[in-house]
């Protein structure tokens, strides 16, 4: 390829203007440690305030500005979409710049040195828990599997962090935590992670090397970066920007969701869904899984849905079913993992994941 | 100086790449920027966060995306 061509001036010159320029740049975007404690303290207040505030003023809103009785059909819809929106977004701005700095602390490359060599079971339940906390974008799936499984990270184990990273999000997370209930959120926090460690332990079990790509094991993996210790200033902006990337990505689907959630709870009467969404229908389990499956990337927009079906009588083992279905088996993530995994492999793997879902949703419609 | 945004086409790469030129335009720096989407090369820099910045065959960043002024800053370091 091309040779390295020099900068027209020189080097040095172009280096002293830069430098000539920082501690200007320097003094005007990093505030001294005392004044960010104060900022975040003053941010932490002001989230307090307007949470506190978010119930008065909802009720102020739909029922004197607006007028609406409560028990009217449009009075309890515009009052749980007034309500909910703004608590939602409080929420999820928070989680998600805590985890974005939590993150900070967990990358790829110490996660696969802690998976490395690992025993399998042991290995299954340590990826499905770093699956929580690394960041993993669907989009480099195919370079996290290879740079794993050339390391010596076991097949097996590969999968219970490839299954938990997308399933267990922070959007998801929140979502659940403010709509439905921490009861709910242990719950399907709980039973993802087990469906990961599980799944990737049988996937682990049936020996399934052979159906990898051939020419996976044929690709030089290079030493990679020396990920640099980043400051608490760096760490602080890396959830600035998470909040920035995630909250700009998924606010209208969850604006949406809550509209669509808003006019079931007003309009649909109480009880109407437990003849097709009950526990009583044995097809509704997998035809919520099959349903879920198409629907990948929405689990913003489905939950504030699936809220409103629970509260209308939907059976909750059905519902964590086509959640978990939502976000743990995605057609986009399939096609790209295809480029890694043999027909038969993907099929093992999307099986066994489909399998634990629906085990997990007749589960709790049978107990609950 | 060779620079090299190394992922598989999606958005953050693109916003990365556009990153990345404007930090060279800004700065003034002849420079070549390529994408690489090719997967056996992106695992040569045993990169397995994308998107990634390569700068003259050693990586310098991965798995975000880098204001156009943080990239200007690794540039001229």
């Amino acid at each position: 390829m091309s040779l390295p061509v020099l900068p027209a001036p020189s080097p040095g010159a172009a280096a002293e203007a830069a430098h000539a320029e920082e501690p200007g740049r320097r003094r005007a975007r990093r505030l001294p440690a005392r004044y960010r404690a104060v900022a975040l303290g003053l941010a932490a207040l002001a989230w307090v305030g307007l949470y506190v505030v978010i119930a008065p003023f909802s009720e102020w809103l739909a029922g004197d500005v607006f007028g609406l009785d409560a028990r009217s059909h449009v009075g309890s819809a515009v009052r749980f979409f007034v309500f909910e929106t703004p608590k939602v977004f409080l929420l999820l701005v928070a989680v998600v710049y805590v985890i974005g700095i939590i993150r900070t602390f967990f990358t790829p490359e110490r996660t696969r040195a802690l998976l490395a060599g690992r025993r399998e079971a042991v290995g299954n339940v340590l990826a499905a828990m770093l699956g929580i906390v690394t960041p993993f974008c669907s989009c480099s799936a195919v370079p996290l599997f290879i740079g794993f499984v050339e390391s010596g990270v076991p097949l097996g184990v590969t999968f219970s962090f490839l299954i938990s990273a997308p399933m267990i999000n922070e959007v998801a997370v929140v979502l659940l935590l403010g709509l439905v209930g921490p009861g709910v959120t242990a719950l399907y926090v709980g039973t993802g992670l087990t469906i990961a460690i599980v799944s990737g332990w049988v996937i682990g079990r049936l020996r399934l090397e052979r159906h990898v790509e051939s020419w996976v094991y044929s690709v030089k993996v290079g030493a990679g970066a020396q990920p640099r210790e980043l400051s608490m200033p760096e760490r602080l902006r890396a959830g600035a920007t998470a909040v920035r990337e995630i909250v700009g990505k998924v606010w209208p689907y969850i604006v949406g969701g809550i509209a669509i959630g808003a006019w079931i709870h007003g309009y649909v009467p109480e009880r109407a869904l437990a003849g097709i969404l009950g526990k009583g229908a044995w097809w509704a389990v997998p035809a919520a899984v099959l349903i879920g499956v198409p629907m990948y990337s929405n689990a913003a927009g489905i939950i504030p849905i699936v809220q409103a079906l629970l509260g209308k009588g939907a059976a909750l083992g059905s519902v964590l079913a086509f959640m978990m279905a939502v976000t743990a088996l995605s057609l986009p993530e399939m096609v790209i993992l295809r480029k890694v995994l043999r027909p038969r492999l993907l099929a093992a793997f999307a099986g066994i994941v489909a399998l634990g879902i629906i085990a997990v949703g007749y589960l709790f419609n049978a107990l609950l | 100086m060779k620079l090299e945004i190394l992922g598989p086409g999606c958005v953050r790469c693109q916003r990365l790449a556009e990153n990345t030129k404007a930090a060279v335009a800004a700065l003034g720096l002849e420079a070549d920027v390529v994408k690489v989407e090719d997967i056996a090369t992106i695992m040569s820099y045993g990169v397995m966060a994308t998107p990634a910045l390569v700068v003259d065959g050693q990586v310098r960043l991965s798995g975000r995306v880098a204001s156009a002024a943080e990239i200007g800053q690794l540039l001229t370091a």
